[in-house]
């Protein structure tokens, strides 16, 4: 097991296209600090995450993987993160169920201007899952390297 | 009661109000039940049977028997009652095809059931009022009914019919059976102990897809894991991580949907209790969404293609929180 | 003919165990046997048989056949296999043990499989007679012996003393192994045992399963007949019957993408799957009648057809207490036999 200290977690981030990642672009032009271990996979929507997704992060080596979408009623499309925080919320649940860690997955809503808030999101949820190590629990060995 | 179902499908064949009649049909033992879809009043007269061990849940076989032209006349049980209508809603099964006599279920076993039990060498099984009397390759044997049903009947949601064109047999009621009782115990557990519980079911899986090829609910003309082009279709699980993900995909991929009849863990050779996946899902939603029963009607709409604006925030689940 | 008494049981497991890997049937946490790895305190289970045959063993369900590893414009190929240590399986059955004579005519064939080959080398199997069969036995149909399995060792087991043979030479290493524990004798009482086993045997349900008819001669018939669609009109299409079963040997190769290469590994196929045998041109059997006639006409035509009379199933019942809707060899095989007798 890594030293807490060096542990270096991999976050992938899902931001939907209209607000997220946006706010994303918003921290970096504002030279907000937020750590590089954070992966942003641009989506149409954040109901365009299907659980599978989530999943596959993690197989594929994540840590952990928050999704970021429009602020509920602000949907590009009307009500996509509305399907999407049924979905999560329902998903994190399993897992939960399962035994695996619930702090490595969060939905965030974080708007065009919040540049602010997803830096601090981020800063927040990488510190969280360093703390908990690397993830044992959804890993695949074979993707190991 | 399989004397007054044989009468009524010999005199709907015979009256031309069916064509086929979908129900079950003898094996080579007591137990070893298939189902069949009979054509003629010899055929029926040849293997029609209805006793405690036709535990097959029949909707799913109607997606493909409605779409064949005639009438065809399905007994349907009380569980699958709520498959049927869960079909309906999704355009499945074409219902005016399909004509539905429920009948009525006290709790269905199987051979495995009893085999647990410790029976061996089973040859004859005769109903002796509330009970059993095996006749065995190594003597007699006597079992009360209620203490060879497996556990998805023993927290059965409901004997009612949800739907039917004519009912044999007395009406059942709703039950309230407790059948949240495991997933509450497992959510007391601690993650460790959750984690251990689950790897432990999850890891004696072979991929035999059973689960999910007798699920009313799986009614994908493809499934996403039969197709190569996804990324994920699978044989085998090569990995501890393909176990989970193959379980956790196809419970999420039938939640909301679920009707809880129990068919996963029945047919799961390995014995893993998959309904408890799927009772987790429907626990969940009732809490955070409100009551919803997958089936009872053709027109609701499924909590996953719904939402409320103050629906909870999936903070709940990783800092709790307040309940929409 | 040596003899342990049944108290000694656990000394026995654990002079073989201590050296090398044991697999013997335990109960697992859903209180069905499988083959699992012997440590101090695991008990025997007494089930008649375990859930998946020992047939994983040998030809588990998935393995890695070969790594590629991509570094630049390097492709690195790496052969996965570790030496393989000598393991014993104690308490095979005689319908599994028949099992490996046919894994081999396929996998031993030339060309070999050397992975399967270097498993076969160095496995002992011991196997277990039968004193108590299911109403779903029908080994005596394939002309095995409950009572008087194959394998390298054999042992007879009854309430005081456990009976043992070797019939080969890795059986006499076996044999070796717990002579401190051993004495001479036990000829009458495993006789006594199997005559009273054989009786039992006769009487079970499907002992009389005749298979008449079911060879190359009779294809044709076999093949074109319309009981298929009737039979295989409540398949599922799950692989459960091929999964649990001793004899099914049919696997898939496919590539994984690890990120940085490729593990080729080999899994278990199921002939009932829809991209069973898928080829660049689609696939021949397109519906589940014909894939369901391809499962029962390999097992009773083609497989005998090819390899002296043999059959491809020992009658092990796996099939009968698993599948979903209770369709099977049995009764396609009593209800085929129809059309050429």
């Amino acid at each position: 097991m890594q030293d807490v200290k060096t542990f270096r977690p991999k976050i992938v981030a899902f931001c939907c296209n209209w607000c997220s990642y946006a706010g994303a672009d918003l921290a970096g032009t504002n030279r907000l600090n937020y750590p590089a271990d954070v992966k942003i996979i641009r989506v149409p929507c954040s109901c365009r995450v299907n659980p599978m997704f989530i999943l596959r992060a993690f197989q594929r080596g994540a840590d952990g993987v928050i999704l970021c979408g429009c602020h509920p009623g602000d949907c590009h499309y009307s009500t996509g993160n509305y399907y999407a925080r049924r979905r999560m919320t329902l998903l994190f649940s399993m897992l939960d169920y399962l035994g695996i860690e619930k702090e490595r997955t969060r939905v965030e809503w974080v708007s065009a201007a919040e540049g602010a808030k997803f830096a601090a999101t981020m800063n927040e949820f990488v510190e969280t899952v360093r703390q908990l190590g690397p993830n044992k629990r959804l890993e695949d060995l074979r993707c190991k390297k | 009661m399989q004397e007054v179902m044989l009468e009524k499908a010999k005199e709907l064949l015979q009256s031309g109000a069916v064509d086929r009649v979908l129900g079950w049909k003898a094996g080579e033992f007591a137990y070893d039940i298939t189902p069949c879809v009979f054509a003629s009043a010899q055929e029926l007269e040849a293997g029609f049977v209805y006793n405690d061990f036709c535990g097959n849940n029949l909707s799913k076989y109607l997606i493909k028997e409605s779409r064949k032209g005639g009438k065809v006349l399905a007994f349907l049980k009380p569980c699958d009652t709520y498959s049927f209508n869960q079909l309906i809603k999704e355009h499945r099964i074409v219902r005016e095809n399909v004509l539905v006599v429920g009948v009525p279920c006290q709790g269905m076993t199987d051979g495995e059931t009893l085999k647990a039990k410790g029976v061996k060498g089973i040859l004859g099984i005769k109903t002796e009022g509330e009970d059993f009397v095996i006749n065995t390759l190594y003597g007699d044997r006597t079992m009360a009914k209620k203490d060879a049903l497996p556990e998805r009947c023993l927290s059965c949601k409901s004997k009612k019919h949800v739907v039917y064109d004519e009912l044999l047999g007395q009406e059942g009621d709703k039950l309230d059976s407790g059948r949240f009782d495991l997933v509450n115990k497992l959510e007391a557990m601690d993650p460790e102990e959750r984690f251990a519980f689950w790897r432990g079911e999850l890891s004696r899986c072979i991929r035999c897809n059973a689960c999910r090829n007798v699920c009313p609910a799986c009614s994908c003309e493809k499934c996403v894991f039969d197709n190569d082009a996804s990324g994920v279709a699978q044989k085998a699980a090569a990995d501890s991580f393909e176990e989970n993900m193959f379980h956790i995909i196809r419970a999420f991929h039938v939640a909301g949907r679920c009707t809880d009849c129990g068919e996963c863990s029945r047919v799961c050779p390995q014995n893993i209790p998959l309904h408890l996946l799927n009772r987790k899902f429907i626990k969940d939603i009732n809490t955070l969404y409100g009551d919803y029963q997958a089936g009872e009607d053709t027109v609701s709409r499924a909590p996953l293609t719904n939402f409320t604006e103050g629906d909870a925030e999936p903070s709940i689940v990783t800092k709790g929180g307040k309940k929409a | 003919m040596r003899k342990i008494a049944k108290e000694k049981l656990g000394a026995l497991l654990a002079a073989v165990g201590r050296d090398k890997p044991l697999y013997i049937p335990a109960l697992d946490a859903s209180g069905q046997a499988r083959f699992t790895r012997w440590h101090e305190g695991l008990e025997m289970a007494r089930a008649l048989n375990t859930v998946r045959s020992a047939k994983d063993f040998f030809f588990p369900q998935t393995e890695n056949l070969v790594d590629f590893k991509v570094k630049g414009k390097q492709i690195e190929i790496i052969d996965p296999r570790s030496e393989q240590e000598d393991f014993v399986l104690f308490g095979v059955r005689a319908c599994d043990a028949r099992s490996f004579e046919i894994l081999d005519k396929v996998f031993l064939a030339d060309p070999v499989d050397t992975y399967y080959q270097s498993r076969r080398e160095h496995g002992t199997v011991v196997t277990l007679a039968c004193t108590q069969p299911e109403e779903t036995c029908f080994c005596s149909a394939f002309g095995i012996d409950a009572a008087a399995p194959e394998g390298d060792a054999q042992v007879w087991m009854d309430e005081e003393y456990l009976y043992l043979s070797a019939r080969t030479q890795k059986g006499d290493k076996f044999l070796e192994s717990v002579r401190a524990l051993a004495e001479d004798g036990g000829e009458d009482a495993v006789q006594r045992q199997q005559e009273e086993t054989r009786r039992v045997m006769a009487k079970t349900p499907l002992a009389g399963l005749n298979l008449e008819g079911f060879d190359g001669e009779h294809l044709n018939p076999l093949f074109d007949s319309e009981k298929w669609a009737e039979l295989s009109q409540a398949c599922l299409g799950c692989g459960t019957c091929t999964f649990v079963c001793p004899t099914c040997q049919c696997y898939d190769i496919r590539d994984f993408d690890t990120g940085d290469g490729v593990r080729r590994f080999r899994c278990w196929d199921s002939c009932m799957y829809s991209d069973f045998t898928k080829m660049a041109h689609g696939n021949p059997r397109l519906t589940q009648v014909e894939r369901f006639r391809q499962r029962f006409m390999h097992k009773l035509v083609y497989f005998p057809a090819n390899n002296d009379g043999q059959y491809g199933c020992v009658g092990c019942g796996r099939c009968l207490s698993k599948c979903p809707i209770s369709m099977n060899i049995v009764k396609v095989a009593k209800e085929l036999s129809k059309e050429v007798r």
